[in-house]
């Protein structure tokens, strides 16, 4: 009989590069660059979900997530990529 | 002619909406908590604006897996008219019953206005009381509705002209 674990997944959902993120580029403007931080190029905005999966190992973790992410459109994937991470075991 | 309004929690101007079928146009009309789970006794749907589910996630996409959505789908396969109004467009887009994606106002800010809207064909269920080349006054509220299709999708709904109708129903 396998063993239960618990993993923490982490789902990172982020707009697509073609696609523009108002978000990122006032922080850049407005903040970092208006600050000096003139080394910093680019800034993308993203939403994270941290979730905690019941599963038997890493893999299977990442398919359960992988599938639900697919399923109930936690991105829309014509505007953005969802990416996803077992971040602990 | 009998049209149901479908009630999601959060959702808002479904009063508006009764007032206008009932009072104004004299149409049956009955709002629909979101949990009813048979629609076949109603002719049209609209789905009304607000933020259901408190726009959790993106805006629409929890409703969107409501069941009532289901049988919203079998009534558009039908051939029966469903209009969504702001929030409802968003729930039709996250549906997948129409095309595309709402995303945040390149502006970042909560727009709250009126607008003008031209009313491109009367040749369509939603606008066959209009005069073509009209422009109507419609209020807009929204944070995410910056409209997005790919090229694929804009093709498809430029050849079967229903971008006319999509432009009446997006505010």
């Amino acid at each position: 009989m396998s063993i239960l674990k618990i993993f923490k997944v982490e789902v990172i959902i982020e707009n697509k590069t073609s696609i523009r993120d108002p978000e990122g580029e006032t922080i850049l403007h407005d903040l970092l660059v208006k600050n000096g931080f003139t080394q910093i190029k680019d800034v993308r905005t993203a939403r994270m979900l941290l979730l905690e999966v019941q599963a038997e190992n890493k893999n299977q973790a990442k398919d359960i997530v992988v599938r639900m992410c697919n399923e109930l459109r936690i991105f829309n994937p014509i505007v953005s990529i969802c990416k996803i991470n077992v971040v602990s075991d | 002619m009998k049209i149901g309004i479908i009630v999601f929690p959060g959702s808002n101007c479904d009063k508006d909406t009764i007032h206008v079928l009932s009072n104004v146009l004299k149409i049956e009309c009955e709002l629909l908590w979101y949990k009813k789970s048979d629609l076949d006794d109603f002719d049209a749907v609209i789905i009304p604006g607000g933020f259901s589910y408190g726009d959790y996630l993106r805006g629409g996409v929890i409703a969107a897996f409501s069941p009532i959505m289901n049988e919203v789908r079998k009534m558009a396969e039908k051939g029966k008219p469903v209009l969504g109004i702001c929030n409802g467009f968003q729930i039709l887009v996250e549906a997948r019953l129409l095309p595309g994606a709402l995303m945040t106002n390149a502006s970042l800010k909560f727009v709250c206005k009126w607008t003008k809207l031209k009313v491109l064909t009367n040749r369509t269920n939603f606008t066959n009381d209009c005069i073509e080349n009209s422009l109507l006054n419609m209020p807009i509220a929204h944070h995410q509705g910056r409209f997005f299709v790919d090229r694929k999708d804009l093709s498809r709904i430029i050849r079967d002209d229903q971008m006319k109708q999509i432009q009446m129903v997006l505010f």
